[in-house]
Parts: C-alpha cells; structure tokens; sequence
C-alpha cells in the first residue's frame, strides 16, 4: 500500500519478476543472476529518464510543455545512442501526404527511389493515426 | 516463446511515475508518448539482454552476472549509467545480505513453524520484494 507514495524512495520501482519474464524470452539466455535482473531492472529505470528528458530538451513538445511521439521518434532519429529504437518509433505523416506520395510515386512509374522525406507531424493531435514504417 | 504479448510490457503506472521524475513538473505526457516509452523500455532490456550475453558466453558461462550487464551499459554506450548503477548494486547487495540473515536467525527460532520465506519483509511488503525472496539465491537455476 506504501508503493505508490514512496516512490522515490525505493531502490528500484519496476517489478524484478517482469523484467525477468522479458529478458527470458531472449532464447539464448539460460539463466539470470540476482544482481544482474537488479541492474536491468534500475538501467531500464535510468533508459526511461533518460530518454523522456532528452526527447524534451530538444523537441518541441516543450513549446506546449508537453512530451509528445513526435520528440520521441525525433530522438530516435537523430541521436545514435538511440538509434536501436528508430523502428519502434516511426515517423509519422498525415494519411492525406502519405497518400499524395503514392499518387506521385505511381505517376513516376514507381522508379524504385526510397522516398525518404517523411515530414514531421507538428502537432501530433492532427495526425489522421498512419503509421509509415521506416 | 509462451508469454503473452502483454507480459512482455511494463506496468503503465510506474512507467509513467518514472517518465514524471525526469521531467519538470506540469509536463504534460501525451498518451501516445507514454506507450512509446513503454516500448521502448521493452525493447532496451531485450537489447541489453542480448548485450550482456554476449560478454557471458565470451567468459564462456551460462549464467549473466552483474559484470555482463555493466560492459553491456558500456557497449551500448550508456556509460552515463555506470556510476548510478553501480552505487545501487551496492546497497541492493547489502540488502540482500541483511534479509538473508534475518531469515537465518528466524529459521532458528521458529524452527517448529514451517513459514513461507517470502513473509517477512520488515520494510516493504510489496509483490517484487517477495518475489525477490523466492529467488534470493545467487544464481537461478533455469530449465
């Protein structure tokens, strides 16, 4: 009952035995010492700080001081030490751009050139939920 | 693999009381963020899992230690996580060593009554910590 109000007090807040059933399901992992499920568990803690405070400091949800996907995937993007994530968090467009890059795709003969010019929502309460996969 | 998709998430709550204590207060964190982060962190323990590994079988054992999770950091190039992680590990073991022998002396004294050894926890009654007592051992022996 004492877990949600002394959060910071603890050494580590997320369930040991769920980063466990996660680091199982890696098939070349036999078996997991104490100390090494405590320190995935508190580097997994200090990844998530890291990555919010980092996508805050240089996105541009903080214009309406708000974190949002487009910060995230931006620092997916463009920083390297975050670039393992850069399938997970796409870019995302409009339904009506992604469309209009079909259209012109065909219109060229579909000449096999990557359109690599995803734009960036900016403001992501607009974007009509198309995820174009990277 | 067995797990259901969902058992390879993290709690949203905690995920989000920790995204909060990183961000100055009145952040608001849209929905979709959260969830990203989400998997994100999902992503990262599987990344660093394979990481350490790689550094078990280089010292050519079964089992991940502390030291394969650290290099792993280091490779990743999370050094920034080393100091921090390394000051927890410290107090986490002391903890550990504190339990166990708590547990040593009441196993003597109440040697008639079988207990479950995940009971008493002095400080936090929380799941993770009786979990925690369940595989109080160094190593986990896995099927």
């Amino acid at each position: 009952a004492a877990r949600l109000s002394g959060g910071e007090n603890r050494l580590v807040s997320l369930p040991l035995s769920r980063i466990r059933v996660i680091m199982k399901s890696s098939p070349e992992v036999s078996s997991i010492n104490q100390d090494a499920l405590f320190l995935t568990a508190k580097a997994t803690e200090l990844f998530v700080q890291y990555l919010a405070s980092y996508s805050y400091k240089h996105g541009r949800g903080k214009e309406k001081n708000a974190l949002t996907y487009s910060d995230l995937s931006h620092t997916a993007e463009e920083c390297e030490t975050f670039q393992f994530l850069a399938d997970i968090l796409p870019k995302k467009i409009l339904a009506s751009k992604y469309l209009k890059m079909l259209e012109k795709e065909k219109r060229d003969g579909a000449v096999g050139e990557d359109d690599e010019e995803d734009e960036e929502e900016e403001d992501e309460d607009e974007t009509v939920g198309e995820d174009v996969g990277s | 693999m067995a797990e259901r998709p969902e058992d390879l998430n993290l709690p949203n709550a905690v995920i989000t009381r920790i995204i909060k204590e990183a961000l100055p207060d009145g952040v608001n964190i849209s929905k979709e963020a959260r969830s990203a982060i989400s998997r994100a962190a999902s992503v990262f323990v599987l990344y660093a899992t394979s990481c350490a590994n790689n550094f078990a079988m280089k010292g050519k054992r079964k089992t991940l230690n502390a030291s394969d999770v650290l290099s792993a950091m280091e490779e990743m190039e999370f050094q920034r996580f080393l100091g921090p992680l390394k000051e927890s590990l410290e107090v986490y073991r002391r903890e550990q060593k504190g339990k166990k022998e708590a547990r040593k002396d009441k196993d003597k004294k109440t040697d008639s009554e079988e207990q479950d050894k995940s009971r008493e926890e002095e400080n936090d009654d929380d799941d993770e910590r009786m979990e925690e007592e369940e595989q109080n051992d160094e190593e986990e022996v896995d099927n």
